[in-house]
């Protein structure tokens, strides 16, 4: 596959280098929220809108600040459009599904702070892709976060039930696993590379 | 809000709080995602420290300068401002000083805006507290956050290249675990470190339990 290529573009920010478990974008959230299933596929898909929405507006702030040769702003710039993405999520959130507002709580203004984020509209900017390749990365890299988040949910549901020395209860265990779940994310590195 | 006095008093714990009972990596899992990115060697875990040390201290010491100007419902959107332009000057300056360093931190520098600890730092201290306290705070904070990189880098870089800061130390026979530079290696030394904290306090806490049986049982007989 070509690199540029969209297909490529999509699996490479979905599986091969997976945001989570490859780049270590949005590890907060993924230990903090991957208690319950439920809970973490409503925070992974609130995640990935936010992703999308602000993929989108910060390929046209690069443009404009390119164009004003102001490129020193872009951070200052990607990190208020994040928040105000967060802001309207919330707000949809909050009118039309009260129950999921309610169960993500304090994580939910946090997704400002979910490196995931901010690593996505920056390496976008790096990689120097046009509207639709930044569409389609926006979207790979939305769904590697729900696929990762979700996996580790059901692995740690499944962990409740395990009867675990109570030194290695909690966080300790949860990085372990997400060790694990790395290690074989690992398997997908090298897809795509062959002709 | 009125706070009450004695909170504004300086003492050692101001400091000392962030190097260990609150330190923001081992204790708080704050601020993970550079923890386990950039730590694979002792050098960038070094480099990564002392930037997010710098830009905790600027920020939050303008955060506390700021308190009584910033309006409550916007706060949060003026500290990420505050942040994000002390680490706009950190990522020209690190592009300035070694271009090298820059390329191996990637746009983990620019990312340390999303650094969790630092935001909370500004809400949860520096929007609080004076001047001089909020710089001793942010000081100890950051050295704990510099220390606890170091403790994954030394160990992911002893085990994954035989070297420490880029010395050989483990010589020619050893077989390096590549594994521990490659991402799952951060996930597995973090958890190990956190294995040996639980252990240790739910050891002390089973020697304070025992000893308090103890002097009850020689008290009543």
């Amino acid at each position: 596959m070509h690199p540029d290529s969209l297909s490529f573009i999509f699996l490479n920010a979905f599986l091969i280098n997976n945001f989570v478990l490859a780049l270590f974008l949005g590890i907060c959230p993924f230990l903090g929220v991957s208690g319950k299933l439920s809970t973490a596929a409503s925070m992974g898909v609130a995640t990935a809108f936010v992703m999308l929405v602000s993929s989108l507006c910060a390929w046209g702030i690069n443009a404009l600040l390119q164009l004003l040769d102001l490129e020193f702003l872009r951070l200052i710039c990607y990190i208020a459009v994040i928040a105000s993405a967060v802001q309207l999520v919330e707000m949809i959130l909050k009118k039309f599904a009260p129950a999921i507002f309610r169960s993500l709580g304090i994580f939910l203004p946090l997704i400002t702070t979910n490196c995931a984020i901010l690593g996505l509209a920056l390496f976008q900017t790096f990689k120097e892709y046009n509207l639709l390749q930044s569409l389609i990365y926006s979207l790979g890299a939305g769904a590697g976060f729900v696929l990762a988040i979700v996996l580790m949910a059901g692995l740690r549901e499944k962990l409740e039930l395990a009867d675990l020395p109570s030194v290695s209860r909690g966080a300790a265990m949860s990085l372990m696993l997400a060790g694990i779940l790395s290690l074989s994310f690992m398997g997908f590195a090298g897809l795509g590379s062959g002709h | 809000m009125a706070l009450p006095t004695a909170d504004q008093t300086l003492t050692a714990d101001t400091f000392l709080a962030g190097i260990w009972r609150e330190n923001p990596v081992f204790v708080m899992l704050l601020g993970m995602c550079p923890v386990l990115a950039v730590t694979n060697t002792v050098q960038n875990s070094l480099a990564m420290g002392l930037a997010t040390t710098f830009v905790l201290l600027a920020s939050s010491g303008l955060v506390s300068l700021l308190r009584h100007l910033i309006p409550k419902p916007v706060r949060i959107a003026a500290y990420i401002i505050i942040i994000a332009s002390f680490v706009t000057v950190v990522d020209y300056a690190i592009q300035a000083i070694s271009l090298d360093l820059y390329n191996q931190l990637g746009a983990f520098i620019q990312l340390i805006v999303a650094n969790c600890m630092i935001l909370g730092r500004a809400e949860s201290y520096a929007s609080r507290h004076g001047f001089i306290q909020t710089q001793v705070n942010s000081l100890g904070m950051g050295l704990g956050f510099t220390l606890a990189l170091l403790c994954l880098g030394g160990v992911r870089e002893l085990l994954g290249a035989g070297s420490l800061l880029g010395y050989p130390l483990l010589g020619s026979s050893f077989e390096p675990w590549v594994v521990m530079l490659l991402p799952p290696g951060g996930f597995f030394v973090l958890g190990a470190w956190l294995l040996l904290f639980a252990w240790l306090r739910e050891r002390r806490d089973q020697r304070a339990i025992a000893a308090a049986t103890h002097s009850a049982t020689a008290a009543h007989p």
